[in-house]
């Protein structure tokens, strides 16, 4: 899978992206990872490809940032997917997309589940609204149940889900277990039983040990609240086992062999530490991993020169300038260091360099304090482009070269530190497919960057270039 | 002056790390702050290089000038038992509530219940004073929850003194209210450059503002130098080719003829510089978003090897060059 060329370690496989999407065996792709890590973004180009490949998907998104949900026409949350417009059909697939709205999805599996009364109970009890509209865990356990949803629907070959903007990727699968296991428990059953268990022998220690639990929840929350939650408890009576059964139901969906989990992470320490969190607890659940998605990878289409020696070139330049005024002065100047380390093999020396000191023009050089006084950028940022109006090319372009140089090492120190944590990663996990991402000068918000984006998943790492 | 700093801000824009830098910014000229983190990750202790703590306050650092930062990470379940313990005096039954799956309702289900408990304590660390009667600590600082949460926790009036309407805890979130709304507290947000942190920034101020909750200043972090920007691309598109070929070669980077070694870097460099000036772009563009607010701003740069403790303290330092936070 690795060829030589692959800036991966021979131990880190390639991600094949396409081959995943692309498989009809495949028909849950989940992407999840720590917060602001590019989860939404993957999955909404994941969406596109897989569309564009020719598959009838449907992407759930959670909480995507506003500018990506309008131009894919799902600002609008009423809880069902929406075909997206201006995804290529050629190949006979379609792109379908959805925000999920986690209170109307909670609502609808009342109205399902109970008669009209006491689906109206439910929804109006006060305890129910503030469950239902913010308990952190309602999101995850109400993006579980939207996928099962989905899939029971049966209506798509493909659903891609992202999941919600949690500190840890963890929470997606734990949360709904915490909500399941509340709403099937034992308190619940407790703060039930007077209805239930009330003058039943053999009940007698339950019974003392709940009123006095009972006591101390109305004096600590008041008896109003404990009353709401008791009739919210009642009024939900039917449907318990039912929240159980569901959240089984769709964590077995994430066992089986059809879903594609993709821990997406930046090349970061923070983030790779909870991706190595997360791809082990996907082991110990027994849940399909088709590997990690790099993203925001940085690349340069000029490697061959090194961080220090950017900075050295630079740094002489820039010194030549200040110093006499006159990079043109001593010809020999820039040779001081070794050509040759640091920069490709051909040798350096074998370039002419007396043609270049006297093509320079030294007499534009002197020009260079005025055009730093006609400071044209307001912070006074960019004195390359200062230098324009009233120096010689030479000057400037003796200014712009140490700028470029100085960018460059800058890039070449985030490679080494973002190659740094990569490999830390493919150490602890060497048998993880990894696919880079390399990162967009912009934010991703239309049609076009997620293509953008699908192209580079898609693309072996190391031929990521820049 | 604030006294009861929280700090938000949306997820990893680095919350816990301006968090840690204030607290030590606070405590200079040897005044004693506290810093309090309410979602049990233990992240500071990670930024201070200290294991884990347990549930009590200790002194995790020196200020320059003989100050204090104290640090406490808040569990909720701990301060649920320690609160009945005080006023109900509920040991054993505390325990007996455990068992029964009702304190972990309390606090991880009961909507509300949690955040009451979480920011009482750091009310309560605000306001304790000692027996001559000054205060305790001189400022608090909380790593808060993130924008999309912060106001929700914070306005723990509406949603608990609204459900429970009488009772301790009704009483309490009424306490905890006084203070948050008070000027002694300011929500301070961090914020990135980018488009989804400034845009959360700004809705975040917009429904703390609703909130009736004071709002501090805007942090903006892990700003870079711009090196370059769309003028000096101009420059380069308008021929200065020949000119920066020789330059680098100059500068002993190869021979500057076509296919020579300089001349070679000219288009990846060129490339570099023209992503680097379209980020460029959009930072200003963020930047003058972020300016509109109309809050003070303060920067916090970059550091290219990470936060490590001598990271950590330069980020405080520059924070109090840029004046009272
Ligand atoms: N490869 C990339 N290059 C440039 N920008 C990117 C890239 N991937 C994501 N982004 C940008 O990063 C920001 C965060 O991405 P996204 O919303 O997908 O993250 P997320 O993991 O879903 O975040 P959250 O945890 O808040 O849900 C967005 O503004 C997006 O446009
Ligand atoms: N000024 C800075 N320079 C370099 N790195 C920084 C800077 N500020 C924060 N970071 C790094 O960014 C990452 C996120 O920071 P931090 O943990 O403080 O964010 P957070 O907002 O608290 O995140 P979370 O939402 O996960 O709690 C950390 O790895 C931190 O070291
Ligand atoms: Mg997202
Ligand atoms: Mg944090």
């Amino acid at each position: 899978m690795t060829s030589d060329d692959t800036t991966l370690d021979a131990s880190a496989p390639w991600l094949e992206v396409d081959a995943v999407i692309d498989d009809p065996r495949t028909r849950i792709v989940v992407c999840c990872g720590s917060g602001g890590v590019g989860k939404t973004t993957t999955a909404a180009a994941l969406g596109v490809r897989a569309a564009e490949r020719g598959r009838k998907v449907v992407v759930l998104t959670i909480d995507p940032a506003r500018r990506l949900a309008q131009s894919m026409g799902i600002s609008e949350l009423d809880n069902v997917p929406r075909r997206v417009k201006g995804v290529d059909e050629a190949a006979g697939g379609e792109l379908h997309a959805m925000m999920l709205d986690m209170k109307r999805t909670f609502d609808e599996i009342v109205e399902g589940h109970a008669d009209a009364e006491r689906a109206r109970a439910i929804l109006e009890n006060p305890f129910y609204q503030s469950l239902s509209a913010g308990f952190a865990g309602t999101q995850e356990y109400m993006a579980m149940e939207k996928l099962g949803q989905l899939r029971a629907n049966d209506e798509w070959d493909l659903i891609v889900v992202d999941t919600p903007p949690s500190r840890s990727a963890l929470d997606f699968l734990d949360a709904p277990k915490r909500l399941g296991s509340f709403l099937d428990g034992k308190f619940i059953r407790i703060l039930m039983a007077p209805a239930k268990v009330g003058g039943r022998a053999g009940m007698k220690f339950l019974n003392v040990g709940m009123s006095m639990m009972t006591g101390t929840l109305s004096k600590l929350m008041g008896g109003q609240l404990l009353r709401d939650v008791q009739t919210f408890v009642a009024a939900m009576d039917t449907m318990f086992g039912g929240f159980r059964t569901r959240a089984d139901a769709t964590y077995r969906l994430l066992q089986a062999p059809g879903t594609a989990f993709l821990v997406v992470a930046a090349p970061e320490r923070d983030a790779l530490r909870e991706a190595a969190y997360f791809v082990e607890r996907l082991a110990a659940e027994q849940m399909p991993l088709a590997g990690l998605v790099l993203n925001r990878v940085h690349g340069s289409g000029a490697a061959q020169l090194s961080a220090e020696r950017a900075l050295a070139a630079a740094e002489a330049l820039t010194e030549t300038l200040v110093a006499d005024g006159d990079p043109a002065a001593d010809p020999e100047a820039g040779e001081a260091g070794d050509p040759s380390d640091g920069i490709s093999p051909n040798s350096p020396s074998a370039d002419p360099s007396s043609p270049v000191a006297e093509n320079l023009e030294p007499g534009g050089i002197v020009d260079l304090d005025g055009g730093k006084n006609g400071s044209r950028t307001a912070g006074g940022l960019s004195p390359a482009a200062t230098a324009e109006h009233a120096a010689s090319p030479s000057a400037s372009a003796a200014q712009l070269a140490a700028g470029l140089l100085r960018l460059h090492a800058e890039r070449m120190q985030v490679l080494a530190r973002e190659r740094r944590t990569r490999d830390r990663f493919t150490a602890l996990h060497p048998e993880v497919p990894v696919a880079e991402v390399a990162a967009l000068p912009g934010d991703v918000h239309d049609l076009t960057g997620l293509r953008a984006i699908g192209d580079r998943l898609a693309l072996r790492p190391g031929d990521a270039g820049t | 002056m604030s006294r009861l700093h929280v700090v938000s801000g949306k997820g990893g824009t680095g919350k816990t790390t301006v968090a840690a830098a204030l607290a030590l910014a606070l405590a200079t000229e040897g005044r004693r702050t506290l810093l309090v983190e309410v979602e049990g990750r233990q992240g500071i202790a990670q930024l201070f290089e200290t294991e884990a703590f347990p549930y009590e306050e200790r002194k995790i650092a020196v200020a320059p000038g003989g100050g204090e930062v104290h640090a406490l990470a808040i569990d909720a379940e701990r301060a649920l038992l320690d609160y009945l313990q005080m006023f109900y005096k509920l040991g054993s039954a505390g325990r007996a509530l455990k068992k029964l799956g009702a304190i972990d309702f309390a606090t991880t289900i009961a909507p509300g219940l949690r955040d009451v408990l979480l920011t009482g304590k750091a009310c309560e660390a605000v306001r304790r004073k000692d027996k001559s009667g000054a205060f305790v600590y001189d400022a608090v600082v909380m790593d808060a929850p993130p924008t999309g949460r912060v106001t929700r926790f914070l306005n723990v009036n509406d949603e608990v003194a609204g459900l429970a309407k009488i009772g301790p805890i009704h009483n309490q979130a009424q306490a905890v209210m006084r203070v948050l709304k008070s000027p002694e507290t300011a929500v301070h947000l961090v914020t990135l450059l980018e488009e989804m942190p400034v845009q959360e920034t700004a809705d975040g101020i917009a429904e703390l503002r609703a909130a009736n909750i004071p709002v501090g200043g805007v942090v903006i972090n892990m700003t870079r130098p711009a090196l370059l920007d769309n003028g000096d691309l101009d420059i380069a598109a308008r021929g200065a080719r020949t000119g920066i070929a020789k330059a680098l070669s100059q500068a002993g980077l190869g021979g500057a003829r076509r296919g020579g070694h300089a001349d070679r870097l000219i288009d990846p460099l060129l490339e570099q510089a023209r992503e680097h000036a379209e980020r460029v772009e959009l930072e200003r563009a963020e930047h003058a978003e972020l300016t509109a607010l109309g809050l003070p701003t303060y920067e916090l740069g970059l550091l290219p090897e990470g936060v490590d403790l001598a990271g950590l303290y330069g980020l405080a330092r520059d924070l109090r060059r840029q004046g009272p936070i």
